[in-house]
């Protein structure tokens, strides 16, 4: 039997699709972040440097492994839309760049609220900082640049222009470290073993893949909005229940 | 017979682009006298200790540099934009990529080599050691055209937007901050009496990426945004 690859390929479709998906990843977000807070908070034990403080790792991690990873998933999408003139894919790409933005902001506070009781300061000028401040940047011009042309496909057109150039500053980010080497500490997780104590391996792996649960739950819903506002003119978005009301 | 054709294209479009700018001789002045302005207005606000202006010096020309190109950019295709002429060359047979250099090298020339020349004057307000002018303007040199050829891209996907100017800012800066970084790095290695290259040839490295990429790239932002 030969699978059309394509049929979710369209807004119209998707639209369902999309709406019987969000319940299913923003449940299971929701129990994976309980327990990993509570496996994080409250199972792991305190560390022997950095005492208690050292607990904001469980979110500070998560957020900054996630505004990366879903930067380059929007350039992604971006270049799929900008290559096959997908509108789902440009419209998926405009849905993550909030949630992209949260992450980062997220990043940047918890890692100032450690920062104080472990450096002294709120904010030191250390290259990864500087990255994921740069990075913040880059996701506001994202969406400034989308906001500000009027015609949809000359928005999604250009602003995936920018998005892909983008994605070169987020290699920089991660290599950083070795390549100015400064304050901030290098990675403890190497792929060849790790330093971390179990329990606290377990509740940033829990709270990341609940993160990542969230930020599927949200994009979706954000990008059922942005099908309805695009294509309100349609036949089947009058057919709605919804619409019907 | 085609390469040449490429070639006299880039020229054409360099004298063309430097003869307009001569005839508005005032865009080319503002930008300059902005770029000295800000660069004086530092010890203004930070005070006329020696030692400490001596230290920031290659931060603050570099980064009035940064701003000052920003400023010029916005120009760099919306004259063309409004008259139709931009309109005109796109549907030419010859290649976009080309007119598009020309057009980033008649920006350099008239907004960045004005800045390079201008920096080692205000180095010596800043009490700049010789050496320290030298690598600057070395880094200048190298560094200014990739604000021109990265800024040309923010300037063809912000064309005819209300408030370009300012979201163009927005988009390009970001993206030029590891030339800052280098630039800076590179004066400050000279103070530190550590080795420069690594610095200059990263900015060079950046430069041949640049020239590269960056026209193609700017052809296709032009096409979108001119469909």
């Amino acid at each position: 039997m030969a699978i059309n690859w394509f049929k979710y390929s369209a807004p119209s479709t998707f639209y369902g699709l999309a709406g019987k998906a969000i319940p299913w990843f923003s449940i299971s977000s929701a129990i994976l972040f309980a327990v990993g807070l509570y496996i994080g908070f409250f199972v792991a034990p305190t560390d022997a440097q950095q005492s208690e403080a050292y607990r904001i790792i469980f979110i500070h991690v998560p957020a900054s492994i996630l505004s990366m990873f879903i930067y380059l998933v929007m350039a992604g999408y971006a270049a799929l839309g900008l290559i096959f003139n997908t509108r789902l894919s440009s419209m998926m790409a405009s849905a993550l760049a909030p949630t992209g933005a949260l992450f980062a902001l997220i990043s940047l506070w918890t890692g100032a609220l450690w920062g104080k009781p472990m450096w002294g300061a709120w904010w030191v000028w250390d290259a990864r900082l500087t990255s994921e401040l740069i990075l913040l940047f880059l996701y506001l011009g994202y969406i400034a640049l989308h906001a500000s042309i009027d015609d949809p496909r000359r928005a999604d057109r250009a602003s995936a222009v920018l998005a892909i150039i983008g994605s070169v500053n987020v290699p920089i980010i991660y290599f950083s470290v070795k390549w100015w080497n400064t304050l901030h500490q290098g990675a403890t997780i190497k792929f060849t073993g790790t330093s971390m104590h179990v329990a606290m391996q377990q509740a940033m792996f829990t709270v990341l893949v609940a993160c990542w649960l969230y930020a599927v739950a949200v994009s979706l819903a954000r990008v059922r909005s942005i099908i309805l506002e695009r294509e309100r003119n349609t036949q089947w978005v009058s057919e709605l229940p919804e619409a019907k009301l | 017979m085609k390469k040449s054709s490429m070639l006299d294209l880039f020229v054409l479009v360099v004298r063309r682009d430097l003869i307009l700018a001569m005839r508005r001789r005032a865009d080319v002045l503002t930008t300059l006298i902005f770029f000295v302005m800000v660069v004086s207005l530092f010890p203004l606000g930070v005070g006329p200790e020696m030692g400490m202006l001596r230290k920031m010096a290659p931060g603050v020309l570099w980064v009035a540099a940064l701003l000052a190109s920003m400023l010029s950019l916005v120009r760099l295709f919306s004259a063309d934009y409004v008259d139709g002429t931009l309109e005109q060359m796109m549907l030419a047979p010859q290649s976009l990529s080309m007119l598009v250099l020309g057009k980033m090298v008649a920006h350099w020339m008239v907004s960045g080599l004005p800045l390079v020349l201008m920096a080692p004057v205000l180095g010596l307000q800043f009490d700049m050691s010789n050496q320290a002018l030298a690598v600057l303007i070395i880094g200048l040199l190298l560094g200014t055209p990739i604000l021109s050829m990265v800024g040309a891209i923010g300037a063809a996907l912000t064309l005819g937007l209300r408030g370009g100017g300012v979201l163009l800012s927005l988009l390009v800066l970001p993206l030029c901050i590891p030339v800052l970084i280098f630039g800076t790095g590179a004066v400050e290695a000279v103070s530190t009496a550590m080795s420069v290259t690594p610095h200059l040839s990263l900015l060079g490295a950046l430069l041949l990426l640049a020239l590269v990429f960056t026209p193609w790239v700017t052809a296709q932002a032009l096409r979108i945004s001119m469909e």
